[in-house]
């Protein structure tokens, strides 16, 4: 079944990074958005990436989910090369996603996103058998509805939510089946400040061997979820370290703190 | 143009539910439409019944493959009566016609399921070759397909008979009833008709459906979900068409007869408008819209002819009646029912509400 890890990507996995990125450049005609990035991230770590608008964070994400293909360069989750895998063969490996801008299905109801979370890292993709309702990933889908406060609003369509909610949404869907890794691009965009303290608390009350990393611009939220800091530059990596040395790092402080005041 | 966004009304995986819950869940009007239809042989006469009810549901049949792929897919294939019409053809080919020659007078139940394989078989290549497109270019592929067919099947006269096709293909006679007869004819067309409408309803609930709606609203996303977006576009492909061919089926046993006519690009249009007139929000879409079209088409000519214009411009009734409903209502008529019914529903709450206000002052 190619929905799970191979062998192969299973015996890696005890001993290699969630996530390694070996030089990998991405060109949109002659702008290079990513340029030579070298990463490796722990299984279970959680960091952030941080850079000015245009960074190429986003880009990053997209490369790494395969949205899209780097220019060059090498991808790979949990020991296992994915580079050349399209996006739903390296989400059946335990990979997820959120959008910066809310990307769901607003058509159909909040359970019904959920569910269908749940089923595309499932097998029976196509069945043509209804669910029933004690069904295992119906169940699912109820539970992680709960985990993300929706409990309440889970019939209506999504469509009518408000923004907040739907944040919270896309959580929920990176959240289902069993995640290994998550890429959170900017959750606490234009969340009020409770909002972001709940999410705060979601991130920081995720089991331990989830790793992740986020995006974020409000450095109250990146830098309290996180043990590890990216910071990025016109494509390219420009520091790493602990949290608490880059905020202090003076170059950080005058490219990118003191950028985004002045 | 309003076929650019379909949305149509989501169905939510439910339960299993036992038969009356089952006969509450649908309105009154669904089972008065079932009576109606059933009882409709001692109603109507024969030219009704075949001419105008059996053949609308048969156009009805291939619109509602547009439908489902319109609708709950997002993808506009004109290449579902070129299925249709290849299934005809097969049918007339591998089994009997006037056209001794070519016909291979297979038996009806060894000719009708290899046309329905190779129909879908064919339907299913077409989809695989445009899925990876969206919006006009998919329209433009399909007619490509399409009109590659009808061109094939108008110069080869080897296996398609060019021009004039095949004639005298007669349905067949089982289980001593012959289905060519009027009465029978129109419950073969009945229950091929429901089954197929059963199948969408149901198939728009499943997990498969549910998928196919999302890859409708947000392909990018579903692929983010772990969903493989082109293979379930395929899928829905193959489940169309399956539906089309068995309409191609009923098709050549309606006409008794096939020939490039019947895949030209003008029926394959008129299927577009079917749907798009009867709307592409539910299933139930596509038969009002074939209803209306065979209503007109037939009865044009006497209403021109009546106001003292020339019966021939039958099209131009037609024309006029798919401009004014694209207009006024983008999701056709069905659109324009529930727009009704919902406004209805609106003042009667309305209404109630003065009432309790009215009630609750002394």
């Amino acid at each position: 079944m190619s929905a799970l890890p191979t062998r192969d990507g299973l015996a890696a996995a005890g001993s290699a990074n969630a996530l390694e990125l070996r030089g990998v450049s991405r060109l949109f005609g002659a702008l290079a958005a990513l340029s030579d990035i070298t990463l490796s991230v722990r299984p279970g770590e959680r960091r952030a990436v941080l850079g000015s608008n245009g960074a190429g964070k986003t880009t990053l994400f997209n490369c790494i989910t395969g949205d899209f293909a780097p220019s060059s360069g090498v991808i790979r989750f949990f020991g296992e090369d994915v580079t050349a895998f399209p996006p739903q063969e390296r989400i059946r490996r335990g990979l997820r996603r959120t959008y910066q801008i809310s990307s769901l299905f607003t058509g159909l109801s909040v359970i019904d996103n959920v569910y269908l979370a749940c089923r595309g890292v499932s097998r029976n993709r196509f069945s043509l058998r209804r669910p029933r309702r004690d069904d295992t990933l119906s169940h699912a889908a109820q539970s992680l509805v709960d985990a993300v406060h929706l409990t309440a609003v889970k019939d209506r369509l999504v469509g009518e939510l408000a923004y907040g909610q739907q944040r919270q949404l896309e959580i929920a869907l990176a959240l289902s089946g069993a995640p290994r890794f998550i890429l959170f691009d900017e959750p606490a965009a234009g969340l009020s400040p409770t909002e972001r303290r709940d999410l705060v608390h979601i991130l920081t009350s995720l089991p331990a061997h989830i790793g992740y990393i986020i995006i974020e611009h409000d450095m109250d939220v990146a830098l309290r979820v996180v043990e590890s800091v990216t910071m990025m530059h016109n494509g390219r990596i420009f520091k790493e370290g602990p949290p608490a040395e880059i905020e202090s790092d003076p170059e950080v402080q005058e490219l990118y703190l003191g950028g985004a005041h002045g | 143009m309003a076929i650019a966004d379909p949305r149509p009304v989501i169905d939510v995986p439910r339960p299993r539910e036992s038969l009356s819950e089952l006969l509450a869940r649908q309105g009154t009007g669904f089972w008065v439409v079932v009576v109606l239809l059933l009882v409709m042989p001692a109603l109507a006469n024969p030219f009704w019944l075949v001419q105008i009810v059996a053949y609308a549901m048969i156009l009805g049949m291939i619109a509602l493959s547009l439908m489902f792929l319109g609708g709950y897919g997002g993808i506009v294939s004109l290449v579902q009566m070129t299925v249709a019409a290849f299934a005809a053809y097969l049918v007339a080919i591998l089994g009997d016609s006037a056209i001794t020659q070519i016909s291979m007078k297979w038996p009806w139940w060894m000719a009708v399921p290899v046309a329905v394989v190779l129909a879908t078989a064919f339907g299913t290549l077409s989809g695989a070759l445009s899925v990876r497109t969206e919006g006009i270019y998919t329209i433009m592929i399909t007619l490509a397909i399409a009109s590659a067919f009808y061109y094939l099947c108008l110069q080869n006269y080897t296996i398609f008979n060019g021009f004039s096709g095949f004639n005298g293909v007669l349905p067949p006679v089982f289980l001593g009833v012959n289905w060519g007869e009027s009465i029978p004819f129109y419950y073969l067309a009945l229950v091929c008709t429901a089954l197929s409408y059963w199948a969408v309803v149901y198939c728009a609930r499943a997990p498969f459906g549910l998928a196919l709606q999302g890859t409708r609203d947000n392909p990018r996303r579903m692929a983010a979900l772990g969903f493989d977006v082109v293979a379930h576009r395929i899928a829905a492909y193959a489940f169309a068409s399956v539906i089309a061919a068995f309409a191609g089926v009923l098709l050549v046993w309606y006409q008794r007869q096939v020939s490039p006519g019947t895949a030209g690009i003008g029926p394959v249009v008129d299927i577009l408008i079917i749907a798009v007139v009867g709307g592409l929000s539910r299933p139930i879409g596509p038969f009002v819209g074939a209803l209306v079209y065979v209503v007109l088409r037939t009865f044009s000519l006497d209403l021109l002819t009546a106001a003292g214009l020339d019966g021939r411009r039958y099209q131009l009734v037609i024309g006029a009646g798919f401009l004014a409903i694209v207009l006024f209502s983008p999701d056709g008529l069905v659109g324009i029912w529930q727009r009704l019914r919902e406004r209805h529903r609106r003042s009667r709450e309305a209404k109630a509400a003065e009432m309790r206000i009215g009630g609750g002052e002394p």
